[in-house]
This record gives C-alpha cells, sequence and structure tokens, in this order.
C-alpha cells in the first residue's frame, strides 16, 4: 500500500508515494540521505536521528507516511551551502567529538536544535537533552563539550548573525 | 637486529632534541600535536560512507534463521515453504555448503545438494582475526561451519534467506520448517565441566577448549618464603561491545567471478582469507573492502557474516546481497567478552614484596572458540610486566559452554585479569593495613627488566609518574583523611588500580605492517596503509608522522581511509592496539624512503650532494643554512614530466616488527554509595597513561575517555543475562543492556606521562585498548573503601550491591 | 520495513471510532514508540493501523473551569513536560514526564499511548494513579469515564472495550489542589531507560498532621498500584520521620514485586520502603511542611 505525501528534506521538496511499511529512516537513505544511521531500530540509540520542524526524532520509529507536510533537516542540511561547517559542527571537529563518526550525525542534528532553540540550558540540563544519543567511544566528554561550545558560541554571536536566537524564523525558512 | 626502524637514526637523531638522560626528548612539529582528525569533516557532514551507505542496482537482503535452542540438533529442515514464498531467491541449510573434498572448485558449488549424511565433511573455519600460522599448530581453532546441523548457542545460524525484501526475507525465515532433537544446555562453566556432560564439540573432551598457561619460577617454595599468604576469588560478567554500527557486509561476484565484499571489519586482509578458506577457493579470489567503520572494540576482529553472505550471493548468481545485523541479532550472534572465574593465591612479606603468585582462572568462551583458546594466556603474558616476582603461575581453562560465542574485546582478557588481581591486591593492603599505592609501588617494575618467556624488555616505564600524578589530580591524602570519619546514608571512597599492556602480539604472531606514500605533482602526497581506522584515529596518528618525516602540513597528506585488499598494502588490521606502534613504523620507514627520493632528485636536478640537503616545510634547503634549493613542488613537477629524469617519487614498504613495547598507567576513582538504594555513583575518576610519545593528545584524550566509560559500565551496569535453564538471552537490546548514557557519566580525567619507547617510531607505544582495563579494580576498590564491603563480582550494580550490603549488615 | 498491511488517518475523534466501529481489526497508533518497537520484534504482525496523529483537538492541555485539569490523550511526553499549568498543578506528573526515555523519545511518545500499552513501567502510571486520574474513553456509541486504577487489568491488559479511544486524562481538582507531591524513578541509567521502581507520592497536610496521603507505585506489581494500606494508615497521623517510616513499611505490603533478571522481590520490596520515604519526605516540604531531619 502507497500514500502520497509532500514534504522536504534540508529545504528541497518532496511529492511522491511512498510505502506505508516504511519508516521515515528507510526512505531518507532510500533518498540518499545516507547521513542518517542505522544503530538498533527501535529509538534506543539515537543514530538515527534527524529533525522535524526543528526538534529532533529517532526516524527509525518514525513511519515515513507521517513525514507528510514536514520540513526535514538531515545531516547533510547542516552546513551552509557553500560547504562552510555549522557552529555546532566545527564545535564537533575542534573538540575531538568525533571517533568512528556513527552517532555524530544524530547528536550534531540534537545540538543544533538546541542552538537554534535560542534557550539557555544548565551543563544537566544539556546532557539530558543530549541523553537520547548513546555513543561507545568518547566516554560523551568531548561531545558535551562541543555542544557547551556551540551553545557558548550561539549565545555570543552577534545579533545580525544567522544563528542568532530567531529560532521560529530558522524553522520557517526550512 | 630486527628492522623494525631501518637504518635511519641519524635522521631520527634530527628530529629529536635529545637530552641524555635517555627519556626527555624532544621537538616534533606535527607529531605531538592535536592536529584534526582526517575524517573528522566527513563525519560532521554526513559524507563519511559506511558499509550501508553505498548502493548496488538490484541488492538484495540475506537474513539468517537463529536457532531457538542452546543445545540441539537438526533432525529434518525443510526449506520448501520457504523457497516457494514470492521473492524468496534462495534458501540456504548446511546442506548447501561446500565439502572438504571440493575444496578447490571454483564457486558455484552453493546449492550443490548432495547428500547429508557427508555432513562430517563440510568445511569448517576458525573465525579469529589473526594472521595467519604457516605452522598449523598455531592455527586458530576451526570448530564452526557457515551454517549449523547442531546448534551450539540460541542465536547460533541454521539457515538463510536471500530475498528481495527485508519483509519477505523474514517471513521465509518463519517458513523454514526445522526439527530438533533438544540436548542438555550448558550455561555454565560448571555445568559444560561436570562429569558426563554432554560434548558441544565431538572429540572436544571435557569441553575445555583451551588450557595451558605458564610458570616462572616455584610458587610453591615462594610461598613457603612468604610471611602472609592470601586467597581471593573474582568473577566477571559476559559484556558486549556495542558499537554503534552493527556488523554489515554485501557481497556480489564481479565480472571475473571473483567475490567482492563490502564490510564493516577491522581486519580486511583476515576476512579475505577466512572467506576463501571457508568456501574452498583460492583466497585471490576474494576481494574485501573496509569503508568507514562504526566502531569495532574487537567484535569486528572476528569474521561473523561475511563467509555467509559470500555463500549467498554465490546462491543467487553472484547478485549483490546484503546482510545488515538487527542490534538483537548483533548482540547475541557476534561476538561477547568473556566471562572469567579467578582463584588468586598470593605469599607477600610484611613489607609488602610479592614472593609469588598462583592465578587460575576458568574462561567462558561459549559455543566456538573464535579467539576463546588465546585470550586467557595472552592477558596474562600482559600482566606479566607490572608486578614481576620470582615466582608466578598462570593455569587458565577454556571452556565451551551453549552461550553466545566471547571473542576479542577492547585489551582482550586483561580487563578480566587485572579487575581480579587489582582487586585481590587492594584487599591484601587492607588486611597487611597498607595504604593501596605503597604496596603497589613495593612491586612494580622497573626499566630494563626481562620477561622470561617472551624475552620482551621493559624499554620504557612511567607508572610511578602516573601513579603520582593521578593521586595528585584526586588529591588522594586529603580525600583518605576527609572520608575517614563518616557516617550517613551516602558513604564515600577512593580507590586505583594499575596495568601493564602491550603494543601488538609480538612474539606470540605476525606483526606486518604495510605502507605506501605517493608524492603528488603539488608536492602532497597520498599515504595508503593497509592498518585500519575503525573510529580510533589511526589514519590521523599515521598521517601525522608522514607530515613529521616530510615536513608537510597535514593538509598535503591525504590518507586513504578506506582499505581494499586487492588495493592497500598488505596489514593484518587494527586489534592489540598495534597500529600506531607497529604500523607506525611502516609508515616511518616509507616516510623516510620518500624523503631519501626527493632528496636524491633535488641532487640530480641540483648537482647539490644529497647529504647537504634536507626537507623543510615543503622545500630542499641546504642543510647546515636552511637556505632554500628548490620547492618541493618544482621536485615533484619534476619528478613526473622531467623528458629524461621522470620517475615519479613513490615508496611501497613493509615491515616485519619483531619487537614490544608494554604501556602502563593508572585509574584512580572516588565513588559515593548509596547505602539504601545500592547505587553507585562515580564521582571523580582519571586514567593516567604512560603510552610513550602521544602523536595526537586531543585523540588520545578523547580515546581515553571512551575507554574509561566502557571501563565504568563494566564496573557497574553492563552484562548479558540468559535463562539458566534454556540459554535464552534476556537483555540483548540496548534499553535492557545498561549501556552508559551521557546521564551516567561523570567527567573523565586523562592525564599521560610520556616517556620515549625507543623501539617504537617517534618513541610512541600502544594506547587504543588500555584505558578501560583498569576502571572496574579502580571503582571495586573505592567501593571497599567506602563500605568496607568487597564486591568481587561484576558488575556491582544496585542489585549486587544491595546484595553485599546486606549481608554486610549495612542495610 | 514495517510489517503494516494498511494504513488508516482520522482528523476527529468521531472519524476515529467510526473507522474503529467498522473494522475492529485496527490498531490505534499514536506516537507509535510502543506499536512500532512491538512490530519489530514480530510481537504484531501484518497490522493494520488507524493512527490518531492529525486529530489536533487530542493535544491539548489547559485547565477546565472547574479546575479538572485536562490532557489531551496525543500530548507527548516533551509536552507535558514543557506544560506550564501541569509544572505548576502537577509536578509529579512533569518529572514523570521527563524521565521517560530520552529527548527524541519524549518528542513523540503520547501520554495516552503510555497509559494504553498498560505497561507497570509505564513512565506516566505512578503519578497518575496518584493523582486519581480519570480516563475519557469514547466510542462510536459514547464515552465514558474510568479511574486509572480500574483500567490497569494484568500486565499489557487494559480496559479500552474494542472500539474505543482514550481521549482525554482528567484531574480533579479535590485530587491535586493543596497537595505536595514528589516523583521517584529508579533505574539502572538516568536516561534511556525502564524504571525498577517508580514512586509518585502526594500528600496534604493539616497543622501537623497528614491530612490524605497517596502514593502510586510503577514496577512493584504486574500493573501500575495504589499504597491503600499506607494510605489509610497516615490520615491523621502526626508528621514525623517515625510515621514515614512506618507508612514506607506499609507500603511494602501493597506491593506485588517478584524476582525477575531484572531485580529480585527483596530488593524491589526494599526500594518500596526505602523510596517511599525519601518521596514523602520531599512531599511534606512541597506540601509547606518542614523538612524532617
Amino acid at each position: 500500500m502507497f500514500k502520497r505525501i509532500a514534504f522536504s528534506v534540508n529545504a528541497k521538496a518532496f511529492n511522491f508515494e511512498v510505502d506505508i511499511r516504511e519508516s521515515l529512516l528507510e526512505m531518507l537513505r532510500r533518498l540518499g540521505y545516507t547521513g542518517t544511521k542505522k544503530g538498533c531500530g527501535v529509538g534506543e540509540c539515537g543514530a538515527c536521528s534527524v529533525l522535524i520542524d526543528g526538534m529532533p526524532f529517532d526516524s527509525c520509529l518514525y513511519l515515513a507516511v507521517w513525514a507528510d507536510g514536514k520540513q526535514i533537516t538531515t545531516i547533510e542540511g547542516v552546513a551552509a551551502k557553500n560547504g562552510e561547517l555549522s557552529v555546532v559542527q566545527k564545535a564537533f571537529v575542534d573538540e575531538g567529538a568525533v571517533q568512528c563518526g556513527f552517532c555524530t550525525p544524530g547528536l550534531v542534528l540534537t545540538t543544533t536544535a538546541l542552538v537554534e532553540s535560542g534557550q539557555d540550558y544548565t551543563r544537566d540540563e544539556l546532557k539530558r537533552e543530549l541523553s537520547g544519543h548513546l555513543c561507545r567511544c568518547t566516554g560523551y566528554q568531548s561531545i558535551l563539550k562541543a555542544a557547551e561550545i556551540s551553545l557558548q558560541e550561539h549565545s555570543c554571536s552577534c545579533v545580525d548573525s544567522p544563528h542568532h536566537k530567531q529560532p521560529a524564523a530558522k524553522i520557517e525558512e526550512r | 637486529m630486527t628492522n623494525f626502524m631501518g637504518n635511519n637514526s641519524s635522521l631520527r637523531d634530527r628530529f629529536m632534541n635529545k637530552s641524555g638522560d635517555g627519556g626527555k626528548e624532544m621537538a616534533y612539529t606535527v607529531v605531538g600535536k592535536s592536529v584534526r582528525k582526517v575524517d573528522a569533516v566527513a563525519k560532521v557532514t554526513g559524507k563519511a560512507m559506511y558499509t550501508d551507505d553505498f548502493f548496488e542496482r538490484d541488492m538484495l537482503v540475506g537474513k539468517i534463521l537463529h536457532s531457538p535452542y542452546a543445545h540441539a540438533l537438526i533432525t529434518t529442515i525443510d526449506v520448501s515453504r520457504a523457497k516457494a514464498l514470492p521473492g524468496v531467491e534462495a534458501v540456504l541449510t548446511y546442506k548447501d555448503l561446500p565439502r572438504i573434498s571440493y575444496a578447490t572448485s571454483l564457486p558455484g558449488m552453493i546449492g550443490a545438494d548432495l547428500d547429508d549424511n557427508e555432513d562430517l565433511e563440510r568445511i569448517k573455519i576458525g573465525t579469529a582475526g589473526h594472521p595467519y600460522s604457516l605452522d598449523p599448530a598455531h592455527r586458530d581453532v576451526e570448530d564452526r561451519h557457515i551454517l549449523t546441523k547442531k546448534a551450539r548457542f540460541v542465536g547460533d545460524a541454521i539457515a538463510a534467506v536471500v530475498a528481495t525484501d527485508d519483509l519477505i526475507a523474514e517471513k521465509a525465515l518463519k517458513l523454514i520448517d526445522v526439527k530438533y532433537e533438544v540436548l542438555e544446555a550448558l550455561t555454565s562453566t560448571k555445568a559444560a565441566l561436570r562429569e558426563g556432560a554432554p560434548l558441544i564439540h565431538e572429540g572436544c573432551e571435557g569441553n575445555i577448549l583451551a588450557s595451558g598457561g605458564f610458570t616462572i619460577g616455584d610458587v610453591e617454595e615462594a610461598f613457603k618464603e612468604s610471611d602472609h599468604i592470601f586467597e581471593g576469588e573474582y568473577e566477571t560478567s559476559i559484556v558486549q561491545h556495542c558499537h554503534l554500527e552493527n556488523q554489515t557486509s554485501y557481497a556480489y561476484q564481479d565480472p571475473d567471478g571473483r567475490i567482492v565484499i563490502v564490510t564493516s571489519t577491522q581486519i580486511p586482509q583476515i576476512v579475505r582469507r577466512i572467506v576463501a578458506q571457508a568456501l574452498g577457493i583460492p583466497w585471490g579470489r576474494v576481494r574485501v573492502i573496509k569503508p568507514f567503520v562504526g566502531g569495532g572494540f574487537g567484535n569486528k576482529q572476528d569474521v561473523c557474516i561475511e563467509p555467509l553472505n559470500a555463500a549467498m550471493t554465490l546462491a543467487v548468481g553472484g547478485r549483490p546481497v546484503k546482510i545488515e545485523l538487527a542490534r538483537e541479532e548483533c548482540m547475541i550472534d557476534t561476538r561477547t567478552r568473556h566471562a572469567f572465574q579467578f582463584k588468586i593465591k598470593t605469599g607477600i612479606n610484611q613489607d609488602g614484596k610479592i614472593n609469588g603468585i598462583h592465578i587460575s582462572a576458568i574462561s567462558n568462551t561459549g559455543a566456538y572458540a573464535s579467539h576463546g583458546h588465546s585470550i586467557a594466556s595472552s592477558a596474562g603474558g600482559k600482566f606479566r610486566f607490572l608486578y614481576p616476582t620470582k615466582a608466578l603461575k598462570f593455569d587458565p581453562i577454556t571452556v565451551y559452554t551453549n552461550l553466545p560465542v566471547a571473542g576479542a574485546m577492547r585489551a582482550y582478557g586483561c580487563p578480566q585479569l587485572f579487575y581480579a588481581f587489582e582487586s585481590h591486591l587492594e584487599d591484601i593492603a587492607k588486611r597487611l593495613d597498607m595504604d593501596p599505592i605503597e604496596i603497589r609501588s613495593k612491586n612494580l617494575v622497573e626499566v630494563g627488566y626481562v620477561d622470561p618467556i617472551s624475552k620482551t624488555k621493559v624499554m620504557s616505564c612511567g607508572i610511578r609518574e602516573c601513579i603520582e600524578k593521578g593521586k595528585a589530580l584526586i588529591k588522594w591524602d586529603k580525600k583518605k583523611a576527609l572520608y575517614r570519619e563518616q557516617s550517613g546514608e551516602k558513604l564515600r571512597g577512593l580507590g586505583m588500580a594499575c596495568f601493564s599492556y602491550s603494543s601488538g602480539t609480538y612474539p606470540v604472531a605476525l606483526e606486518l605492517a604495510g605502507a605506501r606514500i605517493v608524492l603528488n605533482q603539488d608536492g602532497s602526497i597520498q599515504l595508503q596503509i593497509g592498518a585500519t581506522d575503525t573510529g580510533q584515529g589511526s589514519d590521523t596518528a599515521l598521517g601525522q608522522m608522514v607530515a613529521e618525516v616530510l615536513s608537510l602540513p597535514m593538509d598535503m597528506v591525504h590518507v586513504l581511509s578506506t582499505q581494499d585488499t586487492d588495493i592497500s598494502p598488505f596489514d593484518t588490521g587494527c586489534y592489540a592496539s598495534r597500529q600506531t606502534y607497529v604500523s607506525g613504523m611502516a609508515v616511518e620507514k616509507a616516510a623516510l624512503e620518500v624523503k631519501g627520493k626527493i632528496l636524491s632528485f633535488a641532487a640530480s636536478m641540483t648537482d647539490i650532494p644529497v647529504d647537504r640537503l634536507d626537507l623543510l616545510e615543503q622545500k630542499i634547503v641546504y642543510k647546515h643554512s636552511g637556505e632554500s634549493v628548490l620547492t618541493l613542488e618544482q621536485v615533484a613537477m619534476q619528478s613526473y614530466y622531467d623528458r629524461v629524469l621522470a620517475k615519479p617519487i613513490t615508496s611501497d614498504v613493509s615491515n616485519n616488527a619483531r619487537i614490544n613495547a608494554i604501556p602502563f598507567g593508572v585509574t584512580f576513582a572516588e565513588v559515593e554509595v548509596d547505602i539504601k538504594t545500592g547505587k553507585i555513583k562515580v564521582l571523580e575518576i582519571y586514567n593516567v597513561h604512560d603510552s610513550g610519545t602521544i602523536v595526537n593528545p586531543k585523540m588520545a584524550e578523547g580515546q581515553v575517555q571512551g575507554g574509561v566509560s566502557m571501563g565504568i559500565g563494566y564496573a557497574l551496569s553492563e552484562q548479558l543475562l540468559f535463562d539458566e535453564v534454556t540459554g535464552k538471552p534476556l537483555n540483548n537490546n540496548l534499553l535492557d543492556y545498561k549501556l552508559p548514557t551521557m546521564m551516567d557519566m561523570p567527567d573523565i580525567g586523562v592525564a599521560f606521562v610520556e616517556t620515549h619507547e625507543s623501539t617504537g617510531p617517534f618513541g610512541v607505544k600502544s594506547l587504543g585498548e588500555p584505558p578501560t582495563i583498569t576502571p572496574a579494580p579502580a571503582i571495586r576498590n573505592a567501593v571497599l573503601d567506602a563500605t568496607g564491603v568487597a564486591f568481587n563480582r561484576l558488575p556491582m550494580n544496585p542489585q549486587r550491591v544491595f546484595e553485599g550490603l546486606k549481608e554486610a549488615g549495612l542495610i | 520495513m514495517y510489517d503494516i498491511s494498511g494504513y488508516y488517518e482520522a482528523e476527529t475523534v468521531a472519524e476515529a471510532t467510526a473507522l474503529l466501529a467498522k473494522n475492529p481489526n485496527l490498531r490505534l497508533i499514536a506516537g507509535g514508540t510502543d506499536v512500532l518497537i512491538k512490530m519489530h520484534s514480530g510481537q504484531i504482525a501484518d497490522a493494520e493501523l488507524l493512527s490518531l496523529r492529525k486529530i489536533k483537538s487530542l493535544n491539548t492541555i489547559r485547565k477546565a473551569e472547574d479546575g479538572t485539569i485536562v490532557i489531551g490523550a496525543m500530548a507527548t511526553f516533551t509536552k507535558v513536560f514543557n506544560d506550564p499549568i501541569l509544572r505548576e498543578m502537577i509536578p509529579i506528573l512533569t518529572e514523570a514526564a521527563i524521565s521517560m526515555g530520552g529527548p527524541q523519545i519524549r518528542n513523540i511518545a503520547t501520554i495516552g499511548g503510555n497509559v494504553c500499552n498498560g505497561a507497570t513501567s509505564a513512565d506516566s502510571a505512578s503519578s497518575l494513579f496518584a493523582l486519581n486520574a480519570q480516563l475519557k474513553l469514547e466510542g462510536h456509541q459514547g464515552e465514558r469515564l474510568v479511574p486509572i486504577r480500574k483500567f490497569y487489568l494484568g500486565p499489557g491488559k487494559v480496559a479500552l472495550q474494542p472500539g474505543e479511544i482514550l481521549t482525554e486524562i482528567l484531574i480533579a481538582p479535590d485530587d491535586y489542589q493543596g497537595f505536595g507531591g514528589q516523583y521517584i524513578k529508579f533505574a539502572m541509567r538516568e536516561a534511556m531507560d525502564i524504571a525498577t521502581l517508580a514512586v509518585a507520592v502526594v500528600c496534604k497536610l493539616q497543622a501537623k498532621t497528614f491530612a490524605e496521603v497517596r502514593i502510586g507505585l510503577g514496577v512493584a506489581g504486574p500493573t501500575p498500584l495504589r499504597c491503600l494500606e499506607a494510605e489509610e494508615y497516615a490520615k491523621g497521623q502526626e508528621i514525623s520521620a517515625q510515621t514515614v517510616a512506618e507508612i514506607g513499611k506499609l507500603a511494602v505490603n501493597s506491593a506485588k514485586a517478584r524476582t525477575s533478571w531484572r531485580a529480585s522481590k527483596d530488593y524491589r520490596e526494599h526500594l518500596v520502603e526505602e523510596l517511599v520515604q525519601r518521596a514523602l519526605k520531599k512531599a511534606i516540604v512541597n506540601a509547606g511542611g518542614e523538612e524532617l531531619v
């Protein structure tokens, strides 16, 4: 059984029939967004996280048909169009938050959502917001550091920065 | 003498500012710097391609039927209903697998459904990721069929389906009719060792896969000379690697009929060999490609799915077939860490000097050998370097049981052995009323120690400095005094534990590594290595070594992260923390060769004697003045396009490292125990390592933090559980298997004591595995300090701690 | 892929109940974090799904004029946690909500789905039990209210009749106004875990005595449960460490813990006694009482 849906991935519009049996994860990977990783298939590891209307979701536990009308951001959509890394990506690179890289796309996306929410987080809150991502390589230290730096960068950035606290506009844009 | 460094002493001297005390080195420009990990950008942008990210037209899906019984014979297996399901392309059982007598024939034997009475003749394989040995006595134990007629654990591969999609494949699995004769499930070593227990493998008497350890001196004599004898028993649990990327591979036949396998592995060359062996075909007819790998930790130092994947593609005429294990499958039908039970007896003098140690161990290897025959002895070999004693006896036995297969996992038996011994030593210190640090200091190894068995000499040792550093970081003395008088529901304590390890497997196994360098027209280079980066950062570390020798910035060093057995230089792969040390030797050698060629070429261009030239910051310079003569780019262009002299500059070297180096380190931990709930909280934890020169401090720190978190999980929460009667797994998923989350992790402190290891490239020793060895005993010792209760069984989860505290009368 | 043979969506409750009435085989799906996981493990196969995700009316959280708190069944755990009304009025529910899974799961899992899944470990359940929540069930023929304690029938079994949908969770003013509460989830991990024991306590104080104490437990038996004996005892007792200790002890009498590979009966009962006390001590402070030392 198929169902027609319209949605966007990284601001690119799609409109086609999807297999009702497919997860969003499977659909995205089939479309070539293979930066979205599968680690467990049941929402226990967070590797498949994508942003849906700006919020992180496990795409493995999300039916493709539910994407109808949604704006999806995958890891491929985080860097600027000219290839420049985002503040979050740069922090992950600089802080050594990347080892095998399999959890990285999901963590970069969730951190991006936190940055773009415009909210402030305590260290404990930040840990809680990132706790839906398992990582076996890093012990999470450098990831937490990268996230903290991302949020600092964000609040330090000038008002005319595209990353400055304009969450609604940002989501709208996507 | 061995050729581990090549003839490069003069060149090495130039890079090192020897201080004369044999220790402090040196000013490298790239080695020792936290340069950016070479694949970091690819990974933060989602561009890094892992096995499942490649698309092949017409890709089929392979799925495995796992045994529901821990121990059973298949009496009948009927695949006709499965085969009839539309979308099913092939169904395989043991009957379809190649036989030894057909071993030299070309692909095509799959599906040659011959009389199943000949089952014994079918090819058996050993799956451990060790280099091949020309000596049959040193080869891995071959005890496994790709698909089995006798199930030996719940999850054993019985049959396989190839279908057009995953749902059809799964439906087909349900349509395979199997009748089993269920046998007694031996779910513990005790059951397997029981007299008259059924044999898990025919011909393996007593279900003992391996015994044999070693003896140094006479322990009984040593005990007689000792003021005190202490004995203790310790037990560790079965845990799993939990790399984020499950085992995934796909296989197809190329137009020449060769089998190509793209797989998430640490050991492409060994996968190639074992697949060929499993199918009975020439090794050259298999090609293995390793793209980016989402973590391995030893579980991908084993050949789990590739032989079956190869069989699947052969069964469908060479069409591409993918196997992607689900997490639940990965956790039971790949590998686990061996659970050990230890009995330790130590003879010690009143002053804390150990005279003799006798360690007995029973290791549970599960249903098949995998690495089981070598892990216990390997761990013993690494342990010998920490506290050399007059007498040491180590007699492990490794036992088959009807549980999932244990194999290699980060630090290869050492987390088990060091947990046991460092707990034991702590108990001794407590009984002798000695400070835990003091008792260790009395027994630690010194530089110059030669292990009587391996003959490996300790050339560098910073364990004492590591302890001093860790002690200061955790404020040992201050907190020890503070916690002496405490009461209430939450008690705090401090603990520590030390380790020794090795850098590669020499002299037990071959340590061959290959490297190839090509100088490009623009003066940049390509580095190709057979060593595999599975996330730890070896590509970057090895790239830094080349940059150092050739005086290049990192952006002029292009490291090819993919290994392809058709293309990459030969290297046995990622295990035993060998690559920075062993593959580093090959890389350094290749870089020095390229450097020599560059200077020779420059000499031919300039008529300046080659020994007056040097390479500095992409220029050919006069050695004496540093004055620039040519740019590296000019030399490179000439090397490609000079109408007479053109000869591109490359090197392609192999290095057989017949040497080893011993890294050391320590964990210090501070815990708080909630004595009403049994929950242990790690408040502070520090790992201090002597791994020789640290090539990339930031990456090294990350490596240590990851290892420590794995160690904390091992200490407090992780264990794979099985029903004692049926052997069924109880928690083979990431919800019920308690891998720590970010919220469970304390801050992990990391420090290094940089000795200079004269046998290693740039003074390095290994670092990859060691961080995971000592967190568990350090935490255990801290809990002992806090509560007075000795927890001699891992993990120390709240249930166990509750039981222990209750027994001790604290609850 | 998930083994789904049909997929339907409703935009109103009436549409959903009509579809259900027509095809009783339809399986309701809300956030999907239970249903899809059961499909993954093969517990549900060949399913025809009726999605409630497009029913906007089920998504709201509000306080009715009479003070009743009305939580739409499709409110996600993230929404529950962030809701200012719930945070102020019944923080034991928002604390329970934030303890559930991880952020990605909380962003999609719904409180209604959590309840209808029927698990004793449902993170919202012990709080809803302590709050005397009422469940509004709507069917093609009409609607009814069921107290949550009557809704849980056994492990994975709830009192949802064929054709019915849980639409709202109601908490009456008498059940929360003037109460202080505390929620404790005890699990092996601080995130992404199911509880070894969940304790939700509310209490109302009168001078130096307990006017009322209600204790909800999760994972202390096959379903979430209340500690009625302890609650009965507490009424009118002086607020003291001794009383609290007695309440903790009596709470164990209501628990129906058993030994499983996750934890032993002995340990769970010990936790009931200990954590009920811990929660109650905090609840006293949250109800305006003095901290017991």
